[in-house]
């Protein structure tokens, strides 16, 4: 039972009526995941401006308080007092939407995400599987954002979109799998609670096609096509300004807070460990994912776009396949032993595939003949 | 149903953050394809050519800054060695030595320019740049020991130099020579051998050699392509005989080559620097006595030097009075874009992109 529930029954035994009893805590329960959401936009987008300096020698927001820490608050501002300007030939309702649908589904994922033992806004029993579909409908609001534009350079950005984004999730569905396998459950919470030995261990493999699934998911470098600024400019959000790009701003964010936070808890055993409270631990394992993010954001070039679909369907999503049969049998034979021999097996599987793929497999692509 | 697709025109630049400058590139794509690209030039011409045959030789100097704002110091040189040519003016050897140190930097400066941002284009998000930066800075602070200036030097006098250095130059020329090896070694491992590097670059945008020689290429994109034609080595003017340097060519000329020839080029320049420095006389003259008002005999001249991007040559025509009566600027930037659709026609956008960015171009220069 979460927390939330036990709140409704304790307002019930207060003889609140039925419906009051259900709409305080959900309201309640809003008000805080929001609210933690919100707060770790706003840090995540300190913590990469400041961290992306320091890799690139120089200092990066320092003026605003204390190492800077408000310097996303006064570019909120700045932002919200911007013009906003709409093309003349834009798609005015579509144009005034995608920000809305790009933003929305990341809040709403959130509902699944458990923050502590009990403390998950709603412990659904299919949690993987909403957490899937909701992170799909941000692919609709970009394309919306590009084609409603009207402009060239979004276009091309939101076609790229579609093509990256329907690619990546297969890899990163399948590697979900194995997860769900070897918890036995699709409910986020059991995932957390399966893990006495977090499955980075147990599924080196997953884990790492999922990290790059959602690097590519979530648009960032090396990944970050749809937006590369030195090729289209900013992609689908060329023609925002104002609030709206801040909405597309924040959504970037909010995608690497709720990444973070599903491998965290899918992988790395959530709010699990020692001494610390269960959100302080969910907090290191998040910002440390964060961490090799914006490693990876500054040091490497951008794929293109047939080298990057190539990399989907030629390397993640066969080596997921080979993963999820792994893994499958792994929990149909060899349950009774010790999880640390699946550990081994898994792990020099993995530096098998990673070693022979990385011989056999090409980028290739190239130029056409026109 | 087969859905009726056609190619679209997209207008790249001339406000574009990948087009270094203003340069426009009217682009025709099928979906992602490049099938057509017209380069259009022009949005930053300020008309020096004709400009500078209304003033003296020496009020020309400064126009010679603006042409590529990168590279000002060669640009000085080439123009400052074309008049001496027209003019018959003797150069002493003090002021050579310091004409061929102050070039190797702007080759180092300008090549850690061109590197950077061709890393940035490939998507690099400005670390590579930053970390160039660096090391650029450093050269700029010389430079600012120099003349007092950081970006447009007018450094370089018809005979010589302007001024003599302040004390503090020499160590600090030193200890740049001396940690720029490493530095070079940096770049290199950050990047060089990076997995998505080699699949972005190599192979993409090939200039063969004969269509090299046949655009009059000049410059690391000429040597890329496996021509070793170097001035400093072809054509040897000032007192670049009496140095020890290779000069490095790519293979087969694709942005991976032209890439790693910048890099080399620059191991190369510090090589020459540390001789330079090594041998640079104590005592001497740092200008030749030439008149404020300088009449050059009837005549006309080319001179030329290899700038970092290439042959950079100065025409000038003499009709004996204090003006130039023709001045023209030979800028290899321009001649070495002209294979730009050549290179581009098949790649994809991200393509065009760094194959435009490994040609490594100024606009300032292109149109003058």
């Amino acid at each position: 039972m979460t927390l939330l529930e036990e709140f409704g029954l304790w307002l019930k035994t207060l003889n609140w009526p039925e419906w009051a009893a259900y709409v305080v805590p959900a309201l309640l329960g809003i008000v805080v995941v929001l609210g933690f959401v919100l707060a770790l936009v706003i840090i995540f987008i300190w913590f990469e401006r400041r961290l992306l300096a320091r890799f690139q020698v120089r200092l990066g927001p320092n003026r605003l308080g204390p190492e800077g820490i408000f310097q996303p608050l006064a570019t909120g501002l700045k932002v919200l007092l911007k013009e906003d300007i709409v093309p003349a030939k834009a798609d005015k309702v579509v144009h005034w939407l995608a920000p809305i649908v790009v933003f929305a589904p990341i809040l709403l994922i959130f509902a699944v995400v458990p923050l502590g033992q009990r403390a998950i806004f709603a412990d659904l029993n299919v949690g993987v599987v909403y957490v899937v579909a909701i992170s799909s409908i941000s692919a609709v609001g970009i394309y919306m954002a590009g084609w409603g534009s009207n402009n060239k350079y979004a276009l091309l950005g939101a076609m790229r979109s579609i093509a990256q984004l329907v690619s990546y999730e297969m890899p990163i569905v399948l590697s979900l799998i194995g997860v769900v396998l070897m918890a036995g459950s699709l409910s986020m919470t059991k995932i957390v609670e399966a893990q006495a030995i977090p499955f980075i261990l147990l599924q080196p493999l997953g884990f790492a096609i999922f990290f790059l699934g959602a690097l590519a998911e979530m648009n960032r470098s090396p990944f970050d096509l749809l937006e590369a600024d030195s090729e289209i400019v900013a992609g689908f959000h060329t023609e925002y300004s104002g609030m709206k790009f801040a909405m597309f701003y924040m959504g970037e964010f909010g995608h690497a807070v709720t990444y973070c936070c599903i491998i965290a808890t899918l992988f790395l055993g959530g709010w699990q460990g020692p001494l610390l409270p269960p959100i302080i631990w969910l907090l290191i394992k998040v910002f440390a994912l964060y961490f090799v993010m914006i490693w990876i954001r500054a040091t490497m070039p951008r794929l293109r776009v047939d080298q990057l679909m190539g990399f989907a369907w030629k390397a993640l999503f066969p080596m997921a396949v080979v993963n999820l049969f792994v893994v499958a049998a792994e929990v149909l034979w060899l349950q009774t032993i010790t999880p640390w021999v699946i550990v081994g097996i898994n792990f020099v599987l993995a530096v098998f595939l990673v070693l022979m793929w990385s011989r056999l497999f090409t980028l290739g692509g190239g130029r056409v003949e026109v | 149903m087969a859905i009726k697709t056609e190619p679209f025109i997209l207008n790249m630049g001339p406000q574009h953050p990948s087009t270094h400058g203003v340069f426009r590139m009217r682009v025709t794509l099928d979906g992602e394809v490049i099938v057509g690209l017209e380069p259009i030039i022009g949005y930053l011409h300020r008309g020096i050519e004709k400009l500078a045959e209304g003033r003296t030789y020496i009020q020309n100097m400064p126009f010679t800054d603006r042409l590529d704002y990168v590279t000002s110091m060669t640009n000085n040189l080439a123009y400052a060695m074309a008049v001496e040519k027209l003019a018959g003016i003797k150069v002493p050897e003090r002021a050579e030595y310091f004409r061929v140190v102050i070039a190797e930097m702007m080759r180092i400066s300008s090549h850690l320019m061109g590197v950077g941002f061709f890393l940035n284009d490939l998507g690099a998000m400005m670390t590579p740049v930053l970390y160039m930066w660096r090391e650029r800075e450093k050269v700029v602070d010389l430079f600012e020991m120099l003349c007092g200036q950081r970006l447009t030097y007018n450094y370089m006098r018809f005979g010589g130099v302007s001024q003599d250095v302040p004390e503090e130059f020499w160590p600090a020329l030193k200890r740049f020579v001396a940690e720029m090896p490493k530095f070079i070694d940096e770049y290199e491992q950050l990047l060089s051998l990076n997995e998505i590097l080699l699949a972005r670059t190599k192979g993409v945008g090939i200039l063969p050699s004969d269509m090299a020689v046949n655009i009059g290429a000049s410059g690391p994109v000429l040597r890329a392509s496996g021509v070793k034609w170097d001035l400093r080595r072809a054509d040897p003017y000032s007192i670049y005989d009496r140095f020890d340097f290779d000069v490095p060519v790519g293979s087969v000329g694709d942005c991976y080559d032209r890439y790693m020839v910048k890099i080399e080029e620059m191991r190369q320049s510090v090589r020459i620097l540390e001789q330079a420095i090594a041998q640079f006389p104590a005592k001497g003259e740092l200008c030749a006595n030439v008149p404020l008002l300088l009449r050059p005999p009837v005549g006309e001249v080319y001179g030329r030097i290899e700038a970092p991007k290439g042959e950079l040559g100065f025409y000038l025509v003499s009709d004996n009075s204090i003006a130039p009566y023709r001045f023209h600027v030979r800028t290899p930037e321009l001649i070495n874009l002209t294979a730009l659709r050549e290179m581009t026609i098949g790649w994809k956008v991200a393509d065009l992109i760094i194959i435009f960015g490994s040609i490594d171009i100024c606009m300032g220069e292109i149109d003058r």
